[in-house]
Protein backbone atom coordinates (compact mmCIF):
# COMPACT_ATOMS: atom_id res chain seq x y z
CA UNK A 1 0.00 0.00 0.00
CA UNK A 2 1.45 3.39 -0.97
CA UNK A 3 1.86 6.02 1.73
CA UNK A 4 -0.55 8.96 1.79
CA UNK A 5 2.11 11.26 0.52
CA UNK A 6 2.70 9.37 -2.66
CA UNK A 7 -1.01 8.99 -3.29
CA UNK A 8 -1.63 12.69 -3.13
CA UNK A 9 1.12 13.40 -5.59
CA UNK A 10 0.24 10.73 -8.06
CA UNK A 11 -2.44 12.14 -10.29
CA UNK A 12 -2.99 8.86 -11.98
CA UNK A 13 -4.02 7.23 -8.71
CA UNK A 14 -7.76 6.78 -8.46
CA UNK A 15 -9.54 9.37 -6.32
CA UNK A 16 -11.69 6.66 -4.83
CA UNK A 17 -10.28 3.21 -4.45
CA UNK A 18 -12.51 0.48 -3.12
CA UNK A 19 -10.98 -2.88 -2.32
CA UNK A 20 -12.65 -6.07 -1.17
CA UNK A 21 -15.70 -4.23 0.08
CA UNK A 22 -18.19 -6.30 2.02
CA UNK A 23 -21.28 -4.80 3.57
CA UNK A 24 -24.28 -6.49 5.15
CA UNK A 25 -27.79 -5.44 6.05
CA UNK A 26 -28.62 -7.92 8.78
CA UNK A 27 -27.32 -11.16 7.36
CA UNK A 28 -28.04 -10.15 3.75
CA UNK A 29 -24.88 -9.21 1.89
CA UNK A 30 -25.33 -5.99 -0.09
CA UNK A 31 -21.70 -5.98 -1.23
CA UNK A 32 -19.70 -9.15 -1.31
CA UNK A 33 -16.17 -8.41 -2.37
CA UNK A 34 -16.37 -5.36 -4.61
CA UNK A 35 -13.40 -3.52 -6.14
CA UNK A 36 -14.07 -0.15 -7.73
CA UNK A 37 -11.71 2.59 -8.90
CA UNK A 38 -12.95 6.07 -9.60
CA UNK A 39 -10.34 7.98 -11.54
CA UNK A 40 -9.65 11.66 -11.05
CA UNK A 41 -11.38 13.91 -13.51
CA UNK A 42 -13.44 11.10 -14.92
CA UNK A 43 -17.16 10.68 -14.96
CA UNK A 44 -17.81 7.19 -13.67
CA UNK A 45 -21.25 5.67 -13.97
CA UNK A 46 -22.50 3.07 -11.52
CA UNK A 47 -25.43 1.11 -12.83
CA UNK A 48 -27.41 -1.80 -11.58
CA UNK A 49 -30.91 -3.01 -10.88
CA UNK A 50 -33.05 -1.30 -8.25
CA UNK A 51 -32.18 -2.41 -4.74
CA UNK A 52 -28.64 -3.61 -5.48
CA UNK A 53 -27.08 -1.05 -3.21
CA UNK A 54 -26.08 1.89 -5.37
CA UNK A 55 -27.27 4.42 -2.82
CA UNK A 56 -25.60 2.34 -0.14
CA UNK A 57 -22.35 2.53 -2.09
CA UNK A 58 -22.50 6.32 -2.20
CA UNK A 59 -23.17 6.44 1.53
CA UNK A 60 -20.19 4.18 2.12
CA UNK A 61 -17.97 6.47 0.07
CA UNK A 62 -19.30 9.47 1.97
CA UNK A 63 -18.50 7.78 5.28
CA UNK A 64 -22.10 7.66 6.47
CA UNK A 65 -21.90 3.88 6.64
CA UNK A 66 -18.91 1.75 7.56
CA UNK A 67 -17.85 -1.27 5.54
CA UNK A 68 -17.78 -4.57 7.40
CA UNK A 69 -14.73 -5.63 5.48
CA UNK A 70 -12.41 -4.11 2.94
CA UNK A 71 -11.32 -0.53 2.53
CA UNK A 72 -12.53 2.62 0.86
CA UNK A 73 -9.81 5.16 0.16
CA UNK A 74 -10.87 8.63 -0.88
CA UNK A 75 -7.99 10.84 -1.94
CA UNK A 76 -5.68 8.43 -0.16
CA UNK A 77 -7.57 8.48 3.14
CA UNK A 78 -9.39 5.47 4.54
CA UNK A 79 -12.87 6.84 5.10
CA UNK A 80 -13.77 4.38 7.84
CA UNK A 81 -10.66 5.20 9.88
CA UNK A 82 -10.98 8.98 9.86
CA UNK A 83 -11.89 10.90 13.00
CA UNK A 84 -15.14 12.76 12.66
CA UNK A 85 -13.27 16.02 12.25
CA UNK A 86 -11.18 14.65 9.39
CA UNK A 87 -14.28 13.12 7.87
CA UNK A 88 -16.02 16.49 7.88
CA UNK A 89 -12.96 18.07 6.28
CA UNK A 90 -13.09 15.45 3.56
CA UNK A 91 -16.81 15.90 3.02
CA UNK A 92 -16.35 19.60 2.37
CA UNK A 93 -14.65 18.47 -0.81
CA UNK A 94 -17.43 16.07 -1.77
CA UNK A 95 -20.84 17.01 -3.06
CA UNK A 96 -23.72 14.63 -2.99
CA UNK A 97 -27.04 14.79 -4.70
CA UNK A 98 -29.58 12.72 -2.78
CA UNK A 99 -32.03 10.52 -4.58
CA UNK A 100 -35.00 12.51 -3.25
CA UNK A 101 -33.26 15.89 -3.13
CA UNK A 102 -33.34 16.16 0.67
CA UNK A 103 -33.81 19.94 0.59
CA UNK A 104 -34.22 21.70 3.91
CA UNK A 105 -37.95 22.24 4.02
CA UNK A 106 -38.08 25.28 6.31
CA UNK A 107 -36.08 27.60 4.07
CA UNK A 108 -36.63 28.65 0.47
CA UNK A 109 -34.76 27.58 -2.65
CA UNK A 110 -32.30 30.45 -2.51
CA UNK A 111 -31.41 29.77 1.12
CA UNK A 112 -31.07 26.06 0.44
CA UNK A 113 -28.40 26.68 -2.16
CA UNK A 114 -26.80 29.35 0.02
CA UNK A 115 -26.78 27.02 3.03
CA UNK A 116 -23.38 25.36 2.53
CA UNK A 117 -21.85 28.71 1.56
CA UNK A 118 -23.14 30.39 4.70
CA UNK A 119 -22.03 27.50 6.87
CA UNK A 120 -18.54 27.06 5.50
CA UNK A 121 -17.45 30.43 4.17
CA UNK A 122 -17.43 34.01 5.34
CA UNK A 123 -18.33 35.41 1.94
CA UNK A 124 -20.16 38.74 1.87
CA UNK A 125 -23.87 38.65 1.13
CA UNK A 126 -23.49 40.12 -2.36
CA UNK A 127 -21.04 37.37 -3.30
CA UNK A 128 -23.29 34.66 -1.93
CA UNK A 129 -26.21 36.04 -3.88
CA UNK A 130 -24.13 36.07 -7.02
CA UNK A 131 -22.92 32.49 -6.56
CA UNK A 132 -26.34 31.14 -5.68
CA UNK A 133 -28.04 32.74 -8.65
CA UNK A 134 -25.29 31.41 -10.95
CA UNK A 135 -25.76 27.88 -9.68
CA UNK A 136 -29.52 28.14 -9.97
CA UNK A 137 -29.16 29.53 -13.47
CA UNK A 138 -27.12 26.48 -14.40
CA UNK A 139 -29.99 24.18 -13.44
CA UNK A 140 -32.57 26.47 -15.00
CA UNK A 141 -34.30 27.51 -11.79
CA UNK A 142 -33.09 31.03 -11.13
CA UNK A 143 -36.67 32.24 -11.46
CA UNK A 144 -37.79 29.85 -8.73
CA UNK A 145 -35.34 31.11 -6.13
CA UNK A 146 -38.01 32.45 -3.78
CA UNK A 147 -40.18 29.33 -3.77
CA UNK A 148 -40.34 27.01 -0.79
CA UNK A 149 -39.33 23.37 -1.31
CA UNK A 150 -42.95 22.29 -0.79
CA UNK A 151 -43.88 24.34 -3.87
CA UNK A 152 -41.49 22.47 -6.16
CA UNK A 153 -42.13 19.39 -8.22
CA UNK A 154 -39.96 16.33 -7.61
CA UNK A 155 -37.79 17.01 -10.64
CA UNK A 156 -37.34 20.68 -9.73
CA UNK A 157 -36.41 19.77 -6.18
CA UNK A 158 -33.72 17.46 -7.46
CA UNK A 159 -32.31 20.20 -9.68
CA UNK A 160 -32.20 22.59 -6.72
CA UNK A 161 -30.40 19.89 -4.77
CA UNK A 162 -27.94 19.65 -7.63
CA UNK A 163 -27.31 23.38 -7.45
CA UNK A 164 -26.72 23.01 -3.72
CA UNK A 165 -24.34 20.09 -4.22
CA UNK A 166 -22.13 22.14 -6.53
CA UNK A 167 -22.34 25.32 -4.44
CA UNK A 168 -18.97 24.78 -2.78
CA UNK A 169 -17.23 23.67 -5.98
CA UNK A 170 -16.26 20.26 -4.59
CA UNK A 171 -13.48 18.07 -5.99
CA UNK A 172 -15.86 15.17 -6.34
CA UNK A 173 -19.58 14.98 -6.71
CA UNK A 174 -21.86 12.00 -6.40
CA UNK A 175 -25.19 12.03 -8.16
CA UNK A 176 -27.84 9.61 -7.01
CA UNK A 177 -30.32 9.22 -9.85
CA UNK A 178 -30.25 12.82 -11.13
CA UNK A 179 -32.40 12.05 -14.17
CA UNK A 180 -35.43 10.44 -12.58
CA UNK A 181 -38.50 12.63 -12.74
CA UNK A 182 -37.07 14.90 -15.45
CA UNK A 183 -38.84 15.54 -18.73
CA UNK A 184 -36.81 14.80 -21.90
CA UNK A 185 -35.71 18.41 -22.26
CA UNK A 186 -34.46 18.92 -18.72
CA UNK A 187 -32.93 15.47 -18.87
CA UNK A 188 -30.96 16.49 -21.94
CA UNK A 189 -29.89 19.73 -20.27
CA UNK A 190 -28.87 17.89 -17.12
CA UNK A 191 -26.87 15.34 -19.06
CA UNK A 192 -24.82 18.04 -20.71
CA UNK A 193 -24.61 19.98 -17.45
CA UNK A 194 -23.06 17.00 -15.68
CA UNK A 195 -20.66 16.52 -18.52
CA UNK A 196 -19.73 20.20 -18.58
CA UNK A 197 -19.27 20.38 -14.84
CA UNK A 198 -17.02 17.39 -15.01
CA UNK A 199 -14.91 18.71 -17.86
CA UNK A 200 -14.83 22.43 -17.15
CA UNK A 201 -14.20 22.24 -13.42
CA UNK A 202 -12.12 19.09 -13.59
CA UNK A 203 -14.45 17.49 -11.13
CA UNK A 204 -14.55 13.82 -10.49
CA UNK A 205 -18.11 12.63 -10.90
CA UNK A 206 -19.85 9.49 -9.78
CA UNK A 207 -23.15 9.02 -11.50
CA UNK A 208 -25.65 6.49 -10.24
CA UNK A 209 -28.41 6.05 -12.72
CA UNK A 210 -30.96 3.72 -14.22
CA UNK A 211 -31.02 5.71 -17.40
CA UNK A 212 -28.50 3.53 -19.11
CA UNK A 213 -28.48 5.39 -22.40
CA UNK A 214 -27.96 8.84 -20.86
CA UNK A 215 -25.43 7.57 -18.36
CA UNK A 216 -23.36 5.75 -20.94
CA UNK A 217 -23.50 8.71 -23.32
CA UNK A 218 -21.41 10.83 -20.96
CA UNK A 219 -19.56 8.30 -18.81
CA UNK A 220 -15.84 7.79 -19.24
CA UNK A 221 -16.04 4.54 -17.40
CA UNK A 222 -18.89 2.44 -16.07
CA UNK A 223 -19.48 -0.25 -13.51
CA UNK A 224 -22.47 -2.54 -13.53
CA UNK A 225 -23.17 -4.06 -10.14
CA UNK A 226 -25.63 -6.72 -9.18
CA UNK A 227 -26.16 -9.00 -6.21
CA UNK A 228 -23.18 -7.69 -4.38
CA UNK A 229 -20.68 -8.06 -7.19
CA UNK A 230 -19.33 -6.03 -10.05
CA UNK A 231 -20.64 -7.89 -13.07
CA UNK A 232 -19.01 -5.72 -15.72
CA UNK A 233 -16.84 -2.69 -15.97
CA UNK A 234 -15.14 -0.81 -18.72
CA UNK A 235 -15.57 2.15 -21.01
CA UNK A 236 -19.07 2.99 -22.20
CA UNK A 237 -18.26 1.33 -25.50
CA UNK A 238 -17.08 -1.84 -23.82
CA UNK A 239 -20.23 -2.04 -21.72
CA UNK A 240 -22.46 -1.58 -24.74
CA UNK A 241 -20.66 -4.36 -26.52
CA UNK A 242 -20.42 -6.60 -23.49
CA UNK A 243 -20.73 -10.26 -24.30
CA UNK A 244 -22.34 -11.03 -20.96
CA UNK A 245 -26.03 -11.97 -21.37
CA UNK A 246 -26.73 -10.32 -18.11
CA UNK A 247 -25.28 -6.97 -19.08
CA UNK A 248 -26.86 -7.15 -22.49
CA UNK A 249 -30.29 -7.67 -20.98
CA UNK A 250 -29.78 -4.88 -18.47
CA UNK A 251 -28.53 -2.33 -20.99
CA UNK A 252 -31.27 -3.04 -23.46
CA UNK A 253 -34.01 -3.41 -20.87
CA UNK A 254 -35.18 -6.75 -22.15
CA UNK A 255 -37.81 -8.62 -20.23
CA UNK A 256 -36.40 -12.11 -20.57
CA UNK A 257 -32.92 -13.08 -19.60
CA UNK A 258 -30.80 -13.85 -16.57
CA UNK A 259 -31.65 -10.69 -14.61
CA UNK A 260 -34.35 -11.29 -12.01
CA UNK A 261 -36.95 -8.55 -11.69
CA UNK A 262 -38.13 -9.89 -8.33
CA UNK A 263 -36.59 -9.51 -4.89
CA UNK A 264 -35.48 -12.99 -3.78
CA UNK A 265 -38.62 -14.84 -2.70
CA UNK A 266 -40.23 -18.24 -2.26
CA UNK A 267 -42.21 -19.84 -4.97
CA UNK A 268 -45.22 -17.60 -5.72
CA UNK A 269 -47.64 -20.52 -5.66
CA UNK A 270 -46.47 -21.66 -2.23
CA UNK A 271 -46.71 -18.11 -0.87
CA UNK A 272 -50.26 -17.70 -2.15
CA UNK A 273 -51.33 -21.06 -0.76
CA UNK A 274 -49.97 -20.26 2.69
CA UNK A 275 -52.43 -17.39 3.22
CA UNK B 1 -40.82 -18.83 31.77
CA UNK B 2 -37.42 -18.83 30.17
CA UNK B 3 -38.96 -16.92 27.30
CA UNK B 4 -40.19 -14.18 29.59
CA UNK B 5 -36.84 -13.98 31.27
CA UNK B 6 -35.17 -13.64 27.91
CA UNK B 7 -37.56 -10.89 26.88
CA UNK B 8 -37.00 -9.07 30.14
CA UNK B 9 -33.26 -9.27 29.61
CA UNK B 10 -33.51 -8.03 26.05
CA UNK B 11 -35.73 -5.12 27.05
CA UNK B 12 -33.41 -4.17 29.87
CA UNK B 13 -30.41 -4.24 27.58
CA UNK B 14 -32.21 -2.18 24.97
CA UNK B 15 -33.24 0.38 27.57
CA UNK B 16 -29.72 0.61 28.93
CA UNK B 17 -28.30 0.95 25.46
CA UNK B 18 -30.75 3.72 24.64
CA UNK B 19 -29.90 5.45 27.90
CA UNK B 20 -26.24 5.28 26.97
CA UNK B 21 -26.94 6.65 23.51
CA UNK B 22 -28.95 9.44 25.07
CA UNK B 23 -26.03 10.49 27.24
CA UNK B 24 -23.51 10.36 24.42
CA UNK B 25 -25.96 12.38 22.38
CA UNK B 26 -26.20 15.02 25.11
CA UNK B 27 -22.44 15.13 25.42
CA UNK B 28 -22.07 15.67 21.69
CA UNK B 29 -24.71 18.39 21.70
CA UNK B 30 -22.98 20.16 24.57
CA UNK B 31 -19.74 20.12 22.60
CA UNK B 32 -21.56 22.21 20.01
CA UNK B 33 -22.46 24.94 22.51
CA UNK B 34 -19.31 27.09 22.26
CA UNK B 35 -19.78 27.47 18.52
CA UNK B 36 -23.31 28.69 19.13
CA UNK B 37 -22.04 31.77 20.91
CA UNK B 38 -20.99 33.10 17.55
CA UNK B 39 -24.37 32.32 16.04
CA UNK B 40 -26.84 33.59 18.58
CA UNK B 41 -29.32 34.24 15.80
CA UNK B 42 -30.00 30.52 15.54
CA UNK B 43 -30.76 30.34 19.25
CA UNK B 44 -32.90 33.46 19.25
CA UNK B 45 -35.01 32.06 16.45
CA UNK B 46 -35.54 28.83 18.37
CA UNK B 47 -36.32 30.66 21.61
CA UNK B 48 -39.01 32.40 19.61
CA UNK B 49 -40.45 29.17 18.26
CA UNK B 50 -40.35 27.12 21.48
CA UNK B 51 -40.78 29.97 23.95
CA UNK B 52 -42.67 32.91 22.54
CA UNK B 53 -45.16 30.70 20.77
CA UNK B 54 -45.88 28.94 24.09
CA UNK B 55 -46.68 32.23 25.85
CA UNK B 56 -50.40 32.08 25.32
CA UNK B 57 -51.00 28.61 26.71
CA UNK B 58 -48.68 29.28 29.65
CA UNK B 59 -50.33 32.62 30.41
CA UNK B 60 -53.88 31.32 30.27
CA UNK B 61 -53.05 28.22 32.28
CA UNK B 62 -51.22 30.29 34.89
CA UNK B 63 -54.15 32.66 35.27
CA UNK B 64 -56.63 29.84 35.87
CA UNK B 65 -54.38 27.89 38.18
CA UNK B 66 -53.83 31.03 40.27
CA UNK B 67 -57.56 31.71 40.43
CA UNK B 68 -58.39 28.16 41.45
CA UNK B 69 -55.66 28.18 44.09
CA UNK B 70 -57.18 31.31 45.63
CA UNK B 71 -60.67 29.79 45.71
CA UNK B 72 -59.50 26.54 47.24
CA UNK B 73 -57.13 28.19 49.68
CA UNK B 74 -59.81 30.60 50.87
CA UNK B 75 -62.19 27.79 51.82
CA UNK B 76 -59.58 26.21 54.06
CA UNK B 77 -58.06 29.36 55.51
CA UNK B 78 -61.36 31.04 56.34
CA UNK B 79 -62.13 28.31 58.88
CA UNK B 80 -59.11 29.44 60.87
CA UNK B 81 -59.73 33.09 60.24
CA UNK B 82 -56.49 33.25 58.35
CA UNK B 83 -57.76 34.40 54.97
CA UNK B 84 -55.27 37.30 55.08
CA UNK B 85 -52.59 34.71 54.36
CA UNK B 86 -54.17 33.78 51.05
CA UNK B 87 -51.53 35.74 49.17
CA UNK B 88 -48.74 33.73 50.78
CA UNK B 89 -50.44 30.42 50.06
CA UNK B 90 -51.01 31.25 46.42
CA UNK B 91 -47.54 32.65 45.86
CA UNK B 92 -45.67 29.84 47.61
CA UNK B 93 -47.62 27.09 45.90
CA UNK B 94 -46.97 28.67 42.54
CA UNK B 95 -43.34 29.59 42.98
CA UNK B 96 -42.23 26.40 44.69
CA UNK B 97 -44.34 23.82 42.93
CA UNK B 98 -46.98 24.53 40.37
CA UNK B 99 -45.12 27.14 38.37
CA UNK B 100 -42.19 24.92 37.43
CA UNK B 101 -44.17 21.67 37.27
CA UNK B 102 -47.26 22.73 35.35
CA UNK B 103 -45.28 24.96 33.02
CA UNK B 104 -42.96 22.01 32.26
CA UNK B 105 -45.86 19.66 31.61
CA UNK B 106 -47.42 22.17 29.24
CA UNK B 107 -44.03 22.79 27.66
CA UNK B 108 -43.54 19.07 27.03
CA UNK B 109 -46.91 18.94 25.29
CA UNK B 110 -46.66 22.19 23.38
CA UNK B 111 -42.98 22.67 22.50
CA UNK B 112 -41.40 19.27 23.24
CA UNK B 113 -43.70 17.38 20.91
CA UNK B 114 -43.10 19.96 18.19
CA UNK B 115 -39.33 19.63 18.58
CA UNK B 116 -39.49 15.84 18.35
CA UNK B 117 -41.73 15.88 15.31
CA UNK B 118 -39.60 18.49 13.55
CA UNK B 119 -36.30 16.72 14.10
CA UNK B 120 -37.82 13.30 13.42
CA UNK B 121 -39.25 14.47 10.12
CA UNK B 122 -35.96 16.06 9.15
CA UNK B 123 -34.40 12.68 9.73
CA UNK B 124 -37.10 10.83 7.82
CA UNK B 125 -36.72 13.12 4.80
CA UNK B 126 -32.92 12.72 4.86
CA UNK B 127 -32.34 16.39 5.64
CA UNK B 128 -30.04 15.41 8.49
CA UNK B 129 -28.14 13.01 6.23
CA UNK B 130 -27.80 15.71 3.61
CA UNK B 131 -26.36 18.07 6.20
CA UNK B 132 -23.84 15.46 7.26
CA UNK B 133 -22.76 15.09 3.66
CA UNK B 134 -22.41 18.86 3.44
CA UNK B 135 -19.96 18.55 6.34
CA UNK B 136 -22.37 20.20 8.74
CA UNK B 137 -22.95 18.33 11.96
CA UNK B 138 -26.71 18.25 12.51
CA UNK B 139 -26.13 17.80 16.23
CA UNK B 140 -24.46 21.18 16.31
CA UNK B 141 -26.48 22.97 13.67
CA UNK B 142 -29.97 21.61 14.31
CA UNK B 143 -30.09 20.05 17.77
CA UNK B 144 -27.83 22.31 19.85
CA UNK B 145 -29.71 25.58 19.23
CA UNK B 146 -33.03 23.91 19.93
CA UNK B 147 -31.72 22.37 23.12
CA UNK B 148 -30.29 25.64 24.37
CA UNK B 149 -33.49 27.46 23.45
CA UNK B 150 -35.56 25.01 25.50
CA UNK B 151 -33.26 25.38 28.49
CA UNK B 152 -33.52 29.17 28.28
CA UNK B 153 -37.23 29.30 27.59
CA UNK B 154 -38.63 27.00 30.24
CA UNK B 155 -37.44 28.90 33.36
CA UNK B 156 -38.79 32.10 31.84
CA UNK B 157 -42.10 30.46 31.04
CA UNK B 158 -42.30 29.01 34.55
CA UNK B 159 -41.62 32.45 36.05
CA UNK B 160 -44.30 33.92 33.85
CA UNK B 161 -46.69 31.18 34.86
CA UNK B 162 -46.15 32.01 38.53
CA UNK B 163 -46.44 35.74 37.99
CA UNK B 164 -49.68 35.48 36.05
CA UNK B 165 -50.93 32.96 38.60
CA UNK B 166 -50.35 35.42 41.43
CA UNK B 167 -52.29 38.04 39.53
CA UNK B 168 -55.12 35.58 38.96
CA UNK B 169 -55.06 34.77 42.67
CA UNK B 170 -55.16 38.47 43.47
CA UNK B 171 -58.27 39.07 41.36
CA UNK B 172 -60.14 36.22 42.98
CA UNK B 173 -58.97 36.97 46.55
CA UNK B 174 -59.34 40.71 46.58
CA UNK B 175 -61.96 41.23 43.91
CA UNK B 176 -64.22 38.26 44.49
CA UNK B 177 -63.67 37.06 48.04
CA UNK B 178 -63.04 40.40 49.67
CA UNK B 179 -59.63 39.67 51.21
CA UNK B 180 -57.85 42.82 52.37
CA UNK B 181 -55.60 44.04 49.58
CA UNK B 182 -52.85 45.36 51.85
CA UNK B 183 -52.66 42.15 53.83
CA UNK B 184 -52.63 40.07 50.65
CA UNK B 185 -49.52 41.75 49.31
CA UNK B 186 -47.67 42.55 52.51
CA UNK B 187 -47.88 39.01 53.85
CA UNK B 188 -46.70 37.71 50.53
CA UNK B 189 -43.82 40.13 50.59
CA UNK B 190 -42.87 39.14 54.12
CA UNK B 191 -43.11 35.38 53.74
CA UNK B 192 -41.82 34.57 50.27
CA UNK B 193 -38.07 34.27 50.48
CA UNK B 194 -35.84 35.13 47.57
CA UNK B 195 -33.45 32.21 48.07
CA UNK B 196 -35.50 29.64 49.90
CA UNK B 197 -38.49 29.87 47.57
CA UNK B 198 -37.82 31.73 44.38
CA UNK B 199 -34.30 30.50 43.70
CA UNK B 200 -35.32 26.92 44.39
CA UNK B 201 -38.24 27.29 42.02
CA UNK B 202 -35.92 28.63 39.35
CA UNK B 203 -33.51 25.73 39.88
CA UNK B 204 -36.38 23.30 39.50
CA UNK B 205 -37.54 24.86 36.26
CA UNK B 206 -33.99 24.89 34.94
CA UNK B 207 -33.59 21.19 35.65
CA UNK B 208 -36.96 20.44 34.06
CA UNK B 209 -35.99 22.54 31.07
CA UNK B 210 -32.83 20.50 30.54
CA UNK B 211 -34.59 17.17 30.98
CA UNK B 212 -37.70 17.87 28.90
CA UNK B 213 -35.78 19.44 26.03
CA UNK B 214 -33.16 16.71 26.12
CA UNK B 215 -35.85 14.04 25.89
CA UNK B 216 -37.59 15.93 23.09
CA UNK B 217 -34.55 16.42 20.87
CA UNK B 218 -33.18 12.94 21.54
CA UNK B 219 -36.49 11.26 20.73
CA UNK B 220 -36.61 13.18 17.47
CA UNK B 221 -33.03 12.38 16.55
CA UNK B 222 -33.36 8.73 17.54
CA UNK B 223 -36.77 8.23 15.92
CA UNK B 224 -37.27 5.47 13.39
CA UNK B 225 -37.36 7.47 10.15
CA UNK B 226 -40.93 6.68 9.12
CA UNK B 227 -44.27 8.36 9.77
CA UNK B 228 -45.10 5.82 12.42
CA UNK B 229 -41.69 6.08 14.03
CA UNK B 230 -41.98 9.85 14.29
CA UNK B 231 -45.49 9.71 15.69
CA UNK B 232 -44.39 7.23 18.34
CA UNK B 233 -41.38 9.33 19.23
CA UNK B 234 -43.64 12.34 19.66
CA UNK B 235 -45.89 10.43 22.02
CA UNK B 236 -42.87 9.20 23.96
CA UNK B 237 -41.61 12.73 24.37
CA UNK B 238 -44.83 13.84 26.02
CA UNK B 239 -45.17 10.74 28.21
CA UNK B 240 -41.54 10.37 29.26
CA UNK B 241 -41.07 14.11 29.55
CA UNK B 242 -44.07 14.50 31.85
CA UNK B 243 -43.16 11.51 33.99
CA UNK B 244 -39.57 12.69 34.30
CA UNK B 245 -40.78 16.10 35.46
CA UNK B 246 -43.06 14.63 38.11
CA UNK B 247 -40.46 12.16 39.35
CA UNK B 248 -37.69 14.73 39.48
CA UNK B 249 -39.99 17.18 41.19
CA UNK B 250 -40.36 14.77 44.08
CA UNK B 251 -36.62 14.28 44.36
CA UNK B 252 -35.85 17.99 44.12
CA UNK B 253 -38.56 18.93 46.59
CA UNK B 254 -37.25 16.37 49.06
CA UNK B 255 -33.75 17.79 48.70
CA UNK B 256 -34.74 21.45 48.89
CA UNK B 257 -37.59 21.60 51.37
CA UNK B 258 -37.54 18.16 52.98
N1 LIG C 1 -31.95 1.16 6.42
C1 LIG C 1 -31.96 -0.05 5.84
N2 LIG C 1 -32.15 -1.15 6.59
C2 LIG C 1 -32.14 -2.38 6.03
N3 LIG C 1 -31.97 -2.61 4.73
C3 LIG C 1 -31.78 -1.56 3.93
C4 LIG C 1 -31.77 -0.23 4.44
N4 LIG C 1 -31.55 0.61 3.41
C5 LIG C 1 -31.44 -0.15 2.32
N5 LIG C 1 -31.57 -1.45 2.62
C6 LIG C 1 -31.46 -2.58 1.69
O1 LIG C 1 -30.26 -2.41 0.99
C7 LIG C 1 -30.46 -2.69 -0.37
C8 LIG C 1 -29.79 -1.64 -1.20
O2 LIG C 1 -30.45 -0.42 -1.02
P1 LIG C 1 -30.10 0.85 -1.88
O3 LIG C 1 -30.97 1.96 -1.42
O4 LIG C 1 -28.62 1.07 -1.81
O5 LIG C 1 -30.50 0.39 -3.34
P2 LIG C 1 -30.33 1.16 -4.72
O6 LIG C 1 -29.39 0.37 -5.54
O7 LIG C 1 -29.98 2.58 -4.46
O8 LIG C 1 -31.77 1.04 -5.32
P3 LIG C 1 -32.58 2.13 -6.20
O9 LIG C 1 -31.99 2.08 -7.55
O10 LIG C 1 -33.98 1.62 -6.19
O11 LIG C 1 -32.42 3.44 -5.53
C9 LIG C 1 -31.95 -2.77 -0.62
O12 LIG C 1 -32.25 -4.04 -1.12
C10 LIG C 1 -32.60 -2.57 0.71
O13 LIG C 1 -33.46 -3.66 0.96
MG1 LIG D 1 -30.92 4.35 -4.62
Amino acid sequence: MPSTNETNNADNMPLVQIRGLRYFRGSRPIFDGVDIDIMRGHLTAIMGPSGTGKTTLLRLIGGQLCPHEGSILVDGEDVAKLSSKQLYQLRKRMGMLFQNGALLTDINVFENVAFPLREHTLLPEAMIRHLVLMKLEAVGLRGANQLMPSELSGGMARRVALARAIALDPMMIMYDEPFTGQDPISKGVLVSLLKNLNDALQLTSVLVSHDVREALSIADYAYVISEGKVVEHGSAEAIRNSRSDWVHQFIHGEKDGPVPFHYAANNLFEDLMQG
Amino acid sequence: MLDHLQKLGATTLQTLERLGRGHLFLFHVLLGMPALLKRLGLVVYQVYSVGVLSLLIIGVAGLFVGMVLALQGYNTLVDFGAEESLGVVVALTLVRELGPVVASLLFAGRAGSALTAEIGLMKATEQLSAMEMMAIDPLHRVVAPRFLAGVIALPLLAALFSAVGVIGGYFVSVGLLGVDEGAFWSQMQAKVDLFEDIANGVIKSLVFGVVVTWIAVFEGYDAIPTSEGVSRATTRTVVHGSLAVLGLDFVLTALMFG
